[in-house]
């Protein structure tokens, strides 16, 4: 699973209220090196959500984003390799993702996530 | 890519080992699944540097589709890991990333409008009333572009009515009618194989009209 994935995911458990972002325990993280498409880094830099990308390449072991950042950044061909790697080129392989509220984790086995939901939890 | 190429390396795909009949499990064909895709990229630009969700992926043919014609990336999700196994095998074998979730399509959480396209072929709601409709509704939430859908042609005004006034889309199109082949798979079945009528749907959820005509405007 790539961090462009956990960015659009949140906890559906019934009655949590912010099931974003699920907090990441990695076992192994693998890595694959994909070709860089900078017009689509610039369009996802608007829509992901930085703090939840920083978090989660940090659990993945990648220190290299930085906390705080705005548009302009864009200009520095470092950083698109850099939020190109954490994006799309690191991959939770075993581990879990977390519920921020409930702390349920959801397994993640060979790079799929089971977010399947107990009969209760729906 | 060519249409024929891809349809090939579409044909070329495993299919479900075991089918299960209550999810129904009926393999998304190369002929539709490659027409489906080639259109989506060639007459509306809805694929390549995409980000693309196939719902219900079964073995995966849509999806792998999509990563054939260059989405940037491809998010598929079923609820049964078998299928998910295959798929994933399916994926490796043409060496392509796509990311697999095990989830009930209906349950899953999402946040933000990454998602531009959503492709699928949903369970016709034959076995469950109303399954197709169900994936459409949450497809229309989580696409910001399009979303492309099959489904069977003796619901074609029903689905229609249902996409544009309760589901909010700002348009529903059938972009053509194809035949869906489904072959005696399941003891319930009389015939040898049967020729199923569906629509190829093409819908834009309501958000993307705002956005559009606020350009517009």
């Amino acid at each position: 699973m790539r961090l462009l994935t956990h960015n659009m995911l949140s906890s559906n458990i019934k009655g949590v209220v912010n099931g974003f972002p699920l907090r990441i325990e990695a076992e192994k993280v693998v890595e694959k090196t994909v070709e860089m498409n900078g017009e689509f880094l610039k369009k996802m830099f608007e829509k992901v959500d930085w703090k939840a990308l920083v978090d989660a390449s940090r659990a993945m072991g990648y220190t290299e984003l930085p906390e705080e950042v705005d548009s302009s950044i864009l200009d520095s061909d470092e950083f698109l390799n850099r939020f190109h790697h954490a994006l799309l080129e690191l991959h939770l392989e075993e581990g879990a993702l977390v519920c921020p509220e409930t702390g349920r984790r959801f397994p993640v086995n060979k790079g799929i996530p089971n977010m399947l939901l107990h009969e209760d939890e729906v | 890519m060519k249409l024929k190429q891809l349809e090939g390396l579409l044909g070329g795909l495993q299919q479900f080992p075991q089918p299960k009949v209550e999810l129904e499990q009926y393999p998304t064909g190369p002929h539709i699944a490659s027409r489906m895709l080639f259109t989506a990229e060639n007459s509306f630009g809805d694929v390549s540097n995409k980000v693309v969700a196939d719902f219900g992926c079964g073995c995966g043919t849509l999806g792998v589709a999509a990563a054939l014609l260059s989405a940037e990336h491809v998010l598929s999700i079923d609820i049964d890991p078998e299928s998910l196994e295959v798929a994933s095998v399916n994926a490796e074998e043409l060496e392509l990333d796509i990311d697999f979730i095990r989830s009930n399509v209906l349950d899953l959480g999402w946040r933000g409008s990454i998602v531009d396209t959503v492709i699928m072929n949903p369970p016709f709601g034959t076995r469950k009333k109303g399954a197709d409709l169900d994936f459409l509704s949450v497809a229309l939430k989580v696409a910001s572009q399009a979303v492309y859908s099959l489904h069977k042609t003796s619901t074609r005004d029903h689905v229609k009515r249902t996409a544009l006034r309760d589901f909010n889309a700002s348009s529903a199109e059938v972009i053509c009618e194809l035949r869906f082949d489904v072959p005696k798979m399941y003891k319930f079945h009389k015939k040898k194989e049967v020729d199923i009528a569906v629509d190829l749907w093409r819908f834009v959820p309501a958000s993307h009209q705002r956005s559009t005509s606020c350009r517009q405007g």
